[in-house]
């Protein structure tokens, strides 16, 4: 097969899995919902972007959508495997970012974090004396050369072939070697009773919740959504379409508005991955913050005072 | 079993250690088993309510019980080096230390893993390091040595024990009958037959030959947990010598700890003698040289490259406003003073160089202290973290508690240990005092006697 041929039968697949998901979740509405996942009932009126069977992004109201676990049913070995076939990337627009928090509210919500928990962090950084501050989202970099997974003694943490890596916590021992290992420091670690009254029933490496005490856990790429035809939480809550989310094997990319290609999106914006001197090969890029919708003060401003307080040290070096 | 007149008086010299138990060492049992006690609730806290009841967080994941993991596995390499080349190299005035270097072996072996289990956050799936190993992950690698070296040094401990324990079943000592049925059972019928020494003799070298190479490598592993991660501080390719020299200097510091404090205790001044303290001495002026080398080249280079995060962790080592102090304690106390007194011949002898020797284990301790967590402070992406605990790594009380837990055990293993066995080996003991030695002891006898 030529390439060309691969790369269409792999968005033919997107778009009938896709197609499928997104018929069986209409389908499905009117279920009770034995609610035992991680999302929680969306509230009637609220909006749910889907990938419509012919490639779009639709809105539907969520409660035609039943986040039961019926969907992301799948053997504990498939949650190790993968989703055959895809090959899954993101890639973050600097440019755009304004620290309105609203991915990481989300995926708190979405994992049933406690707020000092951030799965995903928004740091501010600044690159060097000159340089001008901007809003960094860090989510797990899914590595094509994870040193966590390198170490770790009792394969808990893992490479799937659609690229994601996760971790299983009922594996996990939590000797906290890979947290040492990772260079982007992504991990966390219940140090305490998670205590978010979710039964583990029908827990998965792709559900990652609930969070088990003494055990890692980190940014998931929300595998179980995608399963489902969805958008991972943080990519639908930014209001400012930060996050997009495709696949590789597609060249396409998605930020809920706009679906673009994602070699032209790295090429036309000098798209990049943190620190690649590390050798990580990190799934995920960054598009330079060129150009920027907002000042960076917008940001900062509008933040709580213990927000503040993370990022008074750049922000002092400003003035 | 024959013995010469030299190991008979050994003998009859140890004979009260092994039969009574005595008051002073019940105190000690008791006093150790208080701490362990101490311990033990600590660790229930930590199962109960899980890690947060340790200073550890998401930065700095690893804190004491790490650094008393490093400590304890670097004595025990100390330990079967230090005994398996005076064995080897049939170092005569060496004969009368290598019990006591094994049995630092040992039972630092028994108590560093314990730390690490220690820093496992799911005691419930320990097991799961078996069923489900990975063999790429140095952890795995670690877990191997490491049970690899524990049975070999407990073999090699053993087989020097095989004779001695011929001698007690022989001597009709007044002890128990459970007692002298072991020893009778552990001396495996040896009888000192020309085949049996052969063998004996054999097999321990055979070992020792095992455990010299085994214990440097166990030693390399046990750095590559970090030499092998991304971490500024961590990520160097001297790291394995590093802590192989490491170990060997804070082994022999703690082996001269040991001899001063058995010396004192059951009076074994004509077995451990000033000379074995200034051989002792010597070994550890040569080893602190290396180490101090070692630390050199390392703060060295990465400061006169002053890669940006290289030079992170370096201004957190040598800002006294962070761990500057600890830093010149570490390298002060842990490198200069022991080359000094050794150096010097007004200082050299036993209870200074043994004061110099213990001061140099703490330093050495705080050296490993500083190589995890300053490291562990400096992450790559900048923490922009308001919880203060979450910045800065301080240890709690169950940590603590752990801590001296673990040296409790240590100390009362040593304790019970030198009931159950002659702390100077008996069989194979030869006469090593120079004439000289001899004339000194004579003088020294005539000196008390009254006119
Ligand atoms: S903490 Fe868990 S996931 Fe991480 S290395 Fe240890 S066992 Fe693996």
């Amino acid at each position: 097969m030529k390439q060309e041929e691969i790369k269409d039968k792999g968005r033919r697949d997107f778009i009938k899995t896709a197609a499928i998901a997104t018929i069986a979740t209409t389908a499905c509405g009117s279920l009770a919902c034995s609610c035992s996942s991680k999302h929680e009932h969306h509230k009637a009126a609220e909006k749910v972007k889907l990938l419509s069977p012919d490639g779009e992004i639709v809105e539907i109201d969520s409660s035609y959508l039943d986040h039961a676990n019926h969907m992301s049913i799948i053997s504990k070995k498939q949650a190790r495997e993968g989703i055959p076939g895809r090959k899954f990337v993101m890639v973050i627009d600097l440019a755009r970012c304004k620290n309105a928090r609203k991915c990481v509210t989300a995926c708190q919500k979405m994992h049933h974090l406690p707020v000092e928990k951030e799965w995903l962090s928004v740091k501010l950084m600044k690159d060097s004396d000159k340089g001008s501050p901007y809003w960094f989202p860090k989510t797990c970099f899914h590595c094509d050369d994870p040193p966590c997974v390198k170490v770790c003694p009792v394969d808990a943490t893992f490479k799937r072939q659609d690229g994601l890596v996760l971790i299983d916590n009922e594996r996990c021992i939590g000797c906290k070697f890979c947290m040492a290992a990772c260079p982007y420091s992504t991990r966390v670690f219940n140090w305490d009773e998670p205590n978010q009254g979710i039964s583990d029933a029908n827990y998965t490496a792709e559900s990652s919740v609930p969070s088990k005490i003494g055990t890692v856990e980190k940014c998931d790429f929300c595998p179980d959504m995608i399963r489902q035809g969805l958008l991972p939480d943080c990519v639908t809550a930014c209001p400012n379409g930060v996050f997009y989310f495709g696949d590789e094997n597609e060249d396409t990319v998605t930020n809920g508005d706009e679906t673009v290609s994602l070699s032209q999106l790295l090429k036309d914006r000098g798209g990049y991955r943190f620190m690649e001197e590390l050798g990580t090969k990190p799934r995920l890029y960054y598009l330079p913050p060129k150009d920027r919708m907002f000042p960076v003060e917008r940001g900062y401003e509008s933040l709580p005072e213990e927000l503040k307080e993370r990022y008074k040290d750049v922000i002092e070096m400003e003035k | 079993m024959e013995l010469n007149t030299f190991q008979q008086t050994a003998f009859d010299h140890q004979r009260p250690t092994i039969e009574k138990f005595g008051k002073r060492a019940w105190f000690w049992t008791f006093f150790f088993l208080l701490w362990i006690a101490v311990g033990g609730y600590a660790l229930y806290l930590q199962i109960a309510k899980g890690h947060g009841v340790t200073g550890m967080r998401d930065n700095v994941v690893w804190g004491l019980f790490i650094v008393n993991f490093i400590f304890f596995i670097g004595i025990s390499y100390a330990g079967a080096i230090i005994s398996g080349l005076l064995l080897l190299f049939k170092v005569s005035w060496g004969k009368p230390i290598i019990r006591l270097a094994q049995m630092m072996t040992i039972i630092s072996v028994i108590v560093g893993p314990i730390f690490i289990l220690l820093c496992v956050g799911r005691f419930d799936r320990l097991h799961y390091l078996f069923i489900y190993p990975r063999i790429q992950s140095p952890m795995t690698w670690d877990v191997l040595a490491i049970l690899t070296y524990f049975v070999g040094s407990v073999l090699f401990l053993y087989m020097a024990l095989i004779k001695d324990f011929a001698v007690y079943r022989d001597a009709k000592l007044n002890i128990p009958k459970w007692k002298q049925k072991l020893y009778s059972a552990l001396s495996l019928g040896y009888r000192g037959a020309a085949s049996q020494k052969r063998h004996l003799i054999r097999s321990q070298n055979l070992l020792a030959i095992i455990l010299i190479p085994l214990s440097i490598m166990v030693s390399s592993i046990l750095s590559w947990i970090f030499g092998m991660t991304l971490r500024p501080g961590w990520h160097s390719t001297i790291f394995g010598p590093y802590f192989v020299l490491a170990a060997l200097y804070s082994g022999c510091g703690v082996l001269i700890v040991a001899m001063w404090v058995y010396r004192k205790m059951y009076k074994l001044e004509n077995y451990f003698t000033d000379r074995h303290f200034t051989y002792l001495g010597y070994t550890m002026m040569i080893l602190a040289a290396g180490y101090g080398y070692f630390t050199f080249s390392e703060y060295f280079t990465s400061w006169f490259s002053s890669e940006v995060w290289d030079n992170e962790v370096i201004n957190k080592l040598f800002n006294p406003a962070e761990y500057g102090w600890w830093t010149l304690f570490a390298n002060v106390v842990g490198i200069i003073i022991p080359m000094l007194i050794v150096a010097i011949p007004k200082t050299r002898t036993p209870n200074v160089i043994s004061l110099v020797a213990f001061c140099m284990v703490i330093a050495l301790w705080v050296k490993r202290y500083l190589i995890i967590v300053p490291t562990l402070e400096s992450p790559l992406v900048p923490m922009q973290d308001t919880r203060q605990e979450y910045v800065k790594y301080s240890a709690t009380w169950p940590e603590w508690a752990l801590t001296f837990a673990g040296i409790a055990t240590f100390l009362l293993f040593f304790t019970l240990m030198s009931k159950f066995v002659t702390v100077v080996p008996v069989s194979g003991l030869e006469d090593t005092k120079t004439h000289h030695e001899h004339a000194k002891d004579h003088v020294k006898k005539e000196d008390i006697q009254p006119a």
